[in-house]
């Protein structure tokens, strides 16, 4: 029999309809699971038990008096630590943040609270969610489940291990230029990057702000279509929110793909990526072909210089967003007695931040920085119109597309830490759904050496659905979804039911 | 495209970074070899199109102007590294005499 933790939302949700679960066994499991391996995962900043039990408990008591709960009620998912939730420490993985305990919750909070979702806990990641391995958390890297001397991707690398390692059956992540595809593709989770401006992104703590979205990491298409049914939607708290309605994400699960139009973007097929990633994606494209799928090959010219425009956009924004972090109204705040004002700000702002999110703040301050402005913003917002009309012209003719989430499998902790621009090049299939604010997804698609390897899909703006369906399809044809890290525990724990 | 000592100090200056010597000089060096793979930005062809800051068909957001509750001061100054009579505590603005 299946432990707990094993089950997908979808198994676990019916379990509990039909009670023959309840919220406080399954929440149980899984800080009984958290418990057994996150000595070795190291997932989680913060672990909210004793809030879990109590919500868990609402959730048991509420079904007993048969309240019509959703089917997120009694599920314990985990939040990236760049979330806001009120009266829990939100640290953003930095020590600027290390002691601050928000005021309110963000929205998507306030939608997984009002679904009666059970939040496990605060989630380790990069830095200011700047960096691809979660080697830059001011605290502790976290390591993939499926091979604990590797990273599992970043920025939200907390919440793919947890999912992947059972911790949690979902998590929220947030994705400016690939960091909830890119970990969710190094640790065999499926990851949505939705549209820009789909989810709310009220009280999501600021990186770049015309690139950030939340998303999502499951274990199923299928759990993924709950979760989105949650979080999406109108918010008018986020000014960039699109008052589109929701569809029924469930509904676009239909398990078949016959007749739909995916394109092969060539640039995405080039020199640079593992010869084992490659394998794994065009067996992806052969089985969805064989599906019925109609696969032709599409051209993205202006690939090449995505990278590029993401790291000006990206930095010159973080460094505007993250003028905040002062000293005077919250954070770190520095000990020296030294002199003004100014100098106080300076040395808060020199200690508290790590390195690579000093490394962004330089290039972003620099680029916008007099006499560089038109160089290299402007040039790069132009080029952003270039990437945004290769896709448009792209979903003329496909329904999607697909491509390798990222060219690697995971990389080794130190392997890439020390080369800032080898790092960077792991988002390279990643950022430009970013820079044209199109959605994108990871799935899981097979194995390079016992690693996982993801296949993105690509769809037009508010395509969700279209991707979902796919993934969907293509998750009933095999059966890599359903494979599990064998994550090594630290302690011998845990029930079976 | 290389960066001297003297842009990163002016830049940390503008960012508001206390920079040590150390950092400084793998600043130096680190942005100057990033600058190097972003300059291929330049051999795009960009004199057709227009900057897009926001890829989505949007339009500015007019907020309705009515009153709604906020945070009482206590909970927003919760965080305050220092705070004195029920406002944020700074150094001083202008230097003394």
């Amino acid at each position: 029999m299946a432990e707990l933790w094993q089950l997908t939302i979808s198994e676990a949700s019916e379990l509990l309809r039909r009670r023959e679960i309840s919220a406080v066994e399954l929440t149980r499991a899984h800080l009984d699971r958290i418990e057994q391996v996150e000595g070795n995962v190291r997932a989680f900043v913060t672990v909210t038990e004793a809030e879990a039990t109590r919500e868990a408990e609402q959730v048991d008591r509420l079904r007993s008096e048969g309240a019509e709960l959703g089917p997120l009620a009694g599920i314990p998912i985990a939040i990236k630590d760049v979330i806001s939730t009120k009266g829990v420490r939100t640290t953003c993985s930095s020590r600027m943040l290390e002691h601050y305990t928000p005021p309110f919750d963000a929205t998507v909070m306030n939608r997984l609270h009002d679904a009666r979702a059970i939040m496990l806990g605060k989630t380790n990641m990069d830095e200011f969610a700047m960096g691809s391995s979660t080697e830059n958390s001011a605290f502790f890297p976290t390591r993939n489940p499926w091979d604990l001397e590797r990273t599992p991707g970043g920025s939200s690398g907390g919440s793919a291990s947890a999912v992947a390692a059972g911790e949690a059956m979902a998590a929220l992540g947030s994705d400016t230029g690939g960091s909830v595809r890119q970990p969710g593709a190094l640790t065999n989770t499926v990851a949505l990057k939705p549209t820009y401006g789909r989810v709310s992104r009220f009280g999501l703590i600021a990186f770049a702000s015309s690139l950030d979205q939340i998303g999502p990491f499951t274990r199923s298409a299928r759990d993924m279509a709950l979760m989105m049914q949650a979080i999406a939607g109108y918010d008018r708290l986020d000014s960039t929110s699109i008052n589109a309605p929701v569809p029924n994400y469930a509904e676009a699960l239909t398990g078949d793909v016959k007749g739909l139009r995916i394109g092969v973007p060539s640039e995405y097929f080039v020199e640079g990526t593992e010869p084992g990633v490659r394998a794994v994606v065009e067996q992806a494209i052969e089985t969805l072909k064989s599906l019925g799928a109609e696969v032709g090959e599409c051209s993205l010219p202006h690939t090449r210089y995505g990278v590029a425009a993401y790291y000006i956009i990206a930095p010159a924004e973080c460094s505007a967003n993250l003028a905040r972090y002062d000293g005077v109204k919250y954070g770190f705040s520095s000990k020296q007695p030294a002199g003004s004002l100014i100098d106080y700000m300076s040395e808060t702002r020199g200690a508290g931040f790590g390195s690579e999110v000093k490394r962004r703040i330089m290039l972003g301050a620099y680029a916008l920085s007099s006499g560089y402005y038109d160089a290299y913003y402007l040039k790069a917002e132009k080029v952003r119109t270039l990437i945004k009309r290769d896709f448009d012209s792209a979903f003329e003719r496909f329904d999607a597309l697909i491509s390798p989430t990222s060219p690697s499998v995971a990389f080794k902790i130190g392997e890439k830490i020390a080369d800032p621009y080898a790092m960077y090049l792991n988002d390279v299939f990643t950022i430009p759904a970013n820079l044209s604010g199109i959605c994108g997804l990871s799935m899981p698609g097979g194995f390079s050496d016992g690693l996982p390897v993801g296949v993105q899909l690509l769809g037009p703006a508010l395509g969700e659905p279209m991707l979902l369906r796919i993934a969907d399809a293509f998750e009933q044809a095999t059966d890599y979804h359903k494979q599990m890290a064998a994550t090594p525990s630290t302690k011998k724990k845990g029930r079976s039911r | 495209m290389s960066i001297d000592r003297e842009t990163v100090e002016h830049v940390a200056r503008l960012a508001r970074l206390a920079l040590s010597e150390d950092e400084r000089e793998h600043l130096r060096e680190q942005l100057s070899a990033i600058l190097e793979h972003i300059n291929v930005i330049s051999e795009a062809d960009t004199s057709q199109v227009a900057a897009s800051a926001n890829i989505l068909p949007m339009t500015n957001v007019m907020a309705v102007d009515t009153s709604r509750p906020s945070c009482a001061p206590d909970t927003l100054l919760a965080n305050a590294p220092a705070r004195e009579d029920g406002y944020f505590r700074v150094r001083a603005v202008m230097d003394e005499e």
